[in-house]
């Protein structure tokens, strides 16, 4: 069956996502006036980047003296050396004129006295490589990313992109080396499109949905590196997972870190700053692996609320004034979804599975890269939290995501822009939409079979527990084979819902085999990295070891077991040293 | 607690017309609404559909009209509904299906007061400056999600579905009073058309329903007196 003429579209570029790395690459090739075309499965303002809460960094200076090389130094120390130092470089640097940029394009930034844009403390942001905390997060009260995104999308309007809202992408189509275009599966009608085009950007953002506990949208499937792997492009650094240490317990919801760089403190059942023994420097504002890890150890020892899983997260001593004014959204997640008045009680918190340092492995143009040598897929670009540039390396920084996204996102479509002007619209075969059209048609038809629900909740169990902050050679064995085995009985799930309006049933269950991939390769990637390095604790290697293991990994899809390859991490300025804080 | 949950159902390929569903389904203490949604989804019945995506209040999927009320699911506790739950589509949409409405008429409105910010001067070398009080000017409405439960609570966007609507408003007020920008003329002349601000009887439906908090009625007076003004 081939695609009625009238739902085949041509697009110079095409954008797949609509969060912040996805608008601000439509908004450079728009004032570039090349007709560009955003796909997205939910309405833009629906992206996760709008549930971003604490603040984007910039070594902007406005209250005390900074400047990007600390700010570069932060980030390769806090990804424990495994950063790409060349794009910590260009993250550090651009930071400075990305920010500024938002604010001329009307962010409503919180301002200083003198009307700068405010800055605060924020996790393993220093002076000085490492000294004290500096000011470096620039925000908009508790909600940033709400606001980047609204100021994105509202100059997306300004500059006319064209959006495809509730258009689910179902596959990549990559014929003879190069890209050319996407095929996208109409929420609405349950009709198929395909896009023709010589660029697209995957800007699908993460996939923390294979975790039960998380600070992550439903809609965070892994949709982009999953329909990458498929295609034979290797992902890069999977198993290094973030856990934020300040989730809503039982539910994963996110207390921003700002709560602890406006003063909170973490408290055991004791009532101690448990800190004090794991990060005596920067206390609450270490960084989030070492802090998820103490707060683990703090249970494990007995030393948990009550005996329980999970520890304090003290406001009170701030002040009404204080909470009120720059943690308001926070304040009312408590109220509403745990029923605590953090302005007199403490919150009970817990480790929540947060961001995927991992995923599509670019350059620093945003070219997807396919091998150790870092050969470019013509036409193909990842940015934002679905891409690994890599300059989070083991260990994102806090307010890092939210620049990467938007420094990627915009060298993503300038690089695009380029791309674009040396080529035309590709051919695509006729019949390019129908092995993914017969999946779905599978899925959607199949008479009998296994919920796919059950499926899901087992994996984010599986890989919680087994995958989670502690690892084992054991455990991960053990996570290893419960994938396969659900990969496995995925095969042979059935969907409720046989209609062809707004499928949701189904959108899930395929994007249930996403996530499987996803596992897939975290797992496999974990399994194969024996030391322990960032957010990657082996309880079995707990030591780094640079000798053996400072390199990336890329695990690459085939029939049986992931295939593990490796590449060196590009070392610029800093040499590994121990980490401390 | 058990609870009944009624749904009021709509499959275009199926149904004639809406009808109600009811579910019995078991309640957990801090349960909300979305989590009773998805019981059903998940264990009883795949094809309820409904939008969502955040679960936190956040990203303004899931408005939908709960106990007469518009809120969204996922930031409603079933413990303070009680143990009868009733749940249907935004009002005065059209249904696409189940708790699914159509938005584009809604974000055309939205896209029609110019929201984004105008200000064609040269950009500064660094940033513009703006002093906390200014910007505390506009700050309540950049808190919009854009879910549609206050316009859809409207008893004048009832009747005259061309009537903007509140949050429209909401969007025109957050660029209008932001010292920063240059085109509050043209986004009052557009509110000052027929469909535009006057439409408001202050009923305040629009601020019961905002899960944001958002004084709406306020807002939609400070740009009716800026309309005014603006006429001399
Ligand atoms: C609660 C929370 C708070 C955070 N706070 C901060 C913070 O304070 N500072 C910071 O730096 N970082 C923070 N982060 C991390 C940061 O917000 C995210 O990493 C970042 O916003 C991701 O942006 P993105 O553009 O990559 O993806 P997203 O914003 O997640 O957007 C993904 C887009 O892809 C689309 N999409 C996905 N799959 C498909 C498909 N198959 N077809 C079509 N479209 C598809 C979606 O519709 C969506 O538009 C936070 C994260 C969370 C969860
Ligand atoms: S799901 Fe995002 S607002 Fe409810």
């Amino acid at each position: 069956m081939t695609v009625p003429e009238r739902q085949v579209h041509e697009f110079p570029a095409v954008i797949v996502g609509a969060g912040g790395a996805g608008l601000w690459a439509a908004l450079e090739l728009a004032r570039e006036g090349i007709d560009t075309a955003v796909l997205t499965k939910l309405y833009p303002t629906r992206s996760h980047t709008g549930a971003a809460q604490g603040g984007i960094c910039a070594a902007l200076g406005n209250h005390e003296e900074d400047h990007w090389e600390w700010h570069m130094f932060d980030t390769v120390k806090g990804g424990d050396y495994l950063v790409d130092q060349d794009a910590a470089e260009v993250l550090a640097r651009e930071a400075i004129e990305t920010v500024l940029e938002l604010e001329h394009m009307g962010l409503p930034f919180n301002r200083t006295p003198d009307g700068k844009i405010d800055q605060r403390r924020f996790g393993g942001h220093t002076r000085n490589f490492g000294e004290a905390p500096v000011r470096r997060s620039c925000f908009a009260a508790d909600r940033t990313g709400h606001m980047i995104l609204q100021t994105l999308y509202q100059q997306c309007i300004k500059f006319g992109v064209r959006f495809f809202d509730e258009y689910h992408v179902v596959d990549l189509i990559i014929e003879g080396g190069e890209t050319r275009g996407v095929v996208a599966y109409r929420i609405a009608d349950g009709e198929m499109h395909v896009f023709r085009s010589p660029a697209v950007l995957l800007a699908t953002g993460g996939f923390g949905r294979m975790f039960r506990i998380t600070s992550n949208a439903h809609a965070l499937t892994g949709d982009g590196p999953a329909l990458a792997y498929r295609h034979g492009i290797p992902l890069e650094d999977m198993e290094f997972y973030q856990f934020h240490p300040t989730g809503i317990v039982g539910i994963g919801i996110l207390l921003s870190e700002a709560a602890r760089g406006e003063g909170g403190y973490l408290r055991n059942d004791a009532g101690e700053r448990f800190m004090e023994k794991y990060a005596p420097k920067l206390m609450e504002l270490g960084p989030r692996d070492v802090i998820s890890r103490a707060m683990y150890l703090e249970v494990r020892e007995g030393r948990g609320i009550g005996g329980g899983d999970y520890v304090h997260l003290d406001l009170t001593h701030l002040g009404r004034a204080v909470i009120e004014a720059k943690l308001p959204d926070i304040t009312e997640f408590a109220r509403v979804y745990q029923g605590i008045e953090p302005i007199t009680q403490p919150v009970p918190v817990q480790p929540t599975a947060h961001y995927a340092m991992g995923g599509i492995p670019t350059d620093v143009m945003a070219r997807v890269v396919i091998d150790e040598k870092n050969t470019a897929l013509p036409g193909l670009y990842a940015a934002g939290e679905c891409a690994c540039v890599s300059v989070h390396g083991a260990n994102r920084l806090g307010t890092n995501s939210l620049i990467d996204i938007l420094v990627f996102g915009r060298r993503a479509g300038r690089d695009m822009a380029r791309h674009v002007r040396r080529n035309g619209v590709p051919d695509v075969p006729a019949d390019v939409a129908e092995p993914v059209r017969a999946e779905l048609e599978a899925l959607r038809t199949r008479p009998v079979g296994e919920n796919p629900n059950h499926i899901r909740a087992e994996l984010a169990s599986v890989m919680m527990d087994e995958c989670g902050v502690f690892r084992t050679g054991t455990s991960l064995v053990r996570a290893y084979n419960v994938v396969c085995d659900l990969k496995d009985r995925y095969r042979r799930a059935q969907v409720q819902d046989r209609g062809r309006v707004f499928n949701t049933d189904l959108l899930e269950a395929r994007e249930l085999g996403y996530l499987l991939d996803c596992a897939e390769a975290t797992v496999m990637s974990a399994m194969a990295r024996t030391e322990s390095r960032g957010g990657h604790y082996r309880e079995d290697y707990p030591q780094r070891d640079d000798t053996e293991w400072l390199q990336h990994s890329l695990a690459y899809r085939t029939e049986g077991r992931p295939e593990m390859r490796y590449k060196p991490v590009s070392i610029t300025h800093f040499e590994p040293k121990p980490r401390t804080y | 607690m058990l609870v009944d949950l009624r749904i009021l159902r709509f499959d275009p390929e199926r149904d004639e017309k809406p009808h109600w569903d009811t579910y019995s389904v078991e309640s957990g203490p801090m349960d909300r609404v979305l989590d009773l949604l998805h019981q059903v989804k998940w264990e009883e019945d795949g094809t309820l559909t409904f939008r969502r995506s955040c679960a936190h209040g956040v990203c303004g999927s899931d408005a939908m009209l709960i106990n007469g009320r518009n809120r969204l699911a996922c930031k409603v506790r079933v413990d303070q509904l009680g143990r009868r739950v009733s749940v249907a589509p935004l009002p005065g949409m059209r249904v696409i299906k189940d708790l699914v409405v159509d938005m584009e008429p809604f974000f055309d409105q939205y896209k029609s007061v110019k929201p984004f910010l105008v200000n064609e001067e040269p950009e500064p070398e660094r940033e513009r400056l703006q002093s906390p009080k200014e910007r505390a000017r506009y700050d309540d409405t950049t808190k919009c999600i854009l879910c549609a439960a206050c316009t859809t609570a409207c008893p004048s966007f009832w009747a005259q579905p061309s009537f903007v609507g509140p949050a429209a408003i909401v969007n025109a007020h957050r660029f209008i009073f932001d010292s920063r920008d240059h085109a509050s003329e043209e986004r009052l002349e557009i509110l000052a058309d027929e469909d535009g601000v006057w439409r408001c009887r202050t009923i305040f439906n629009c601020t019961d329903a905002c899960p944001r908090g958002i004084h709406i009625t306020q807002a939609i007076l400070e740009v009716s007196n800026a309309v005014v003004e603006r006429r001399g």
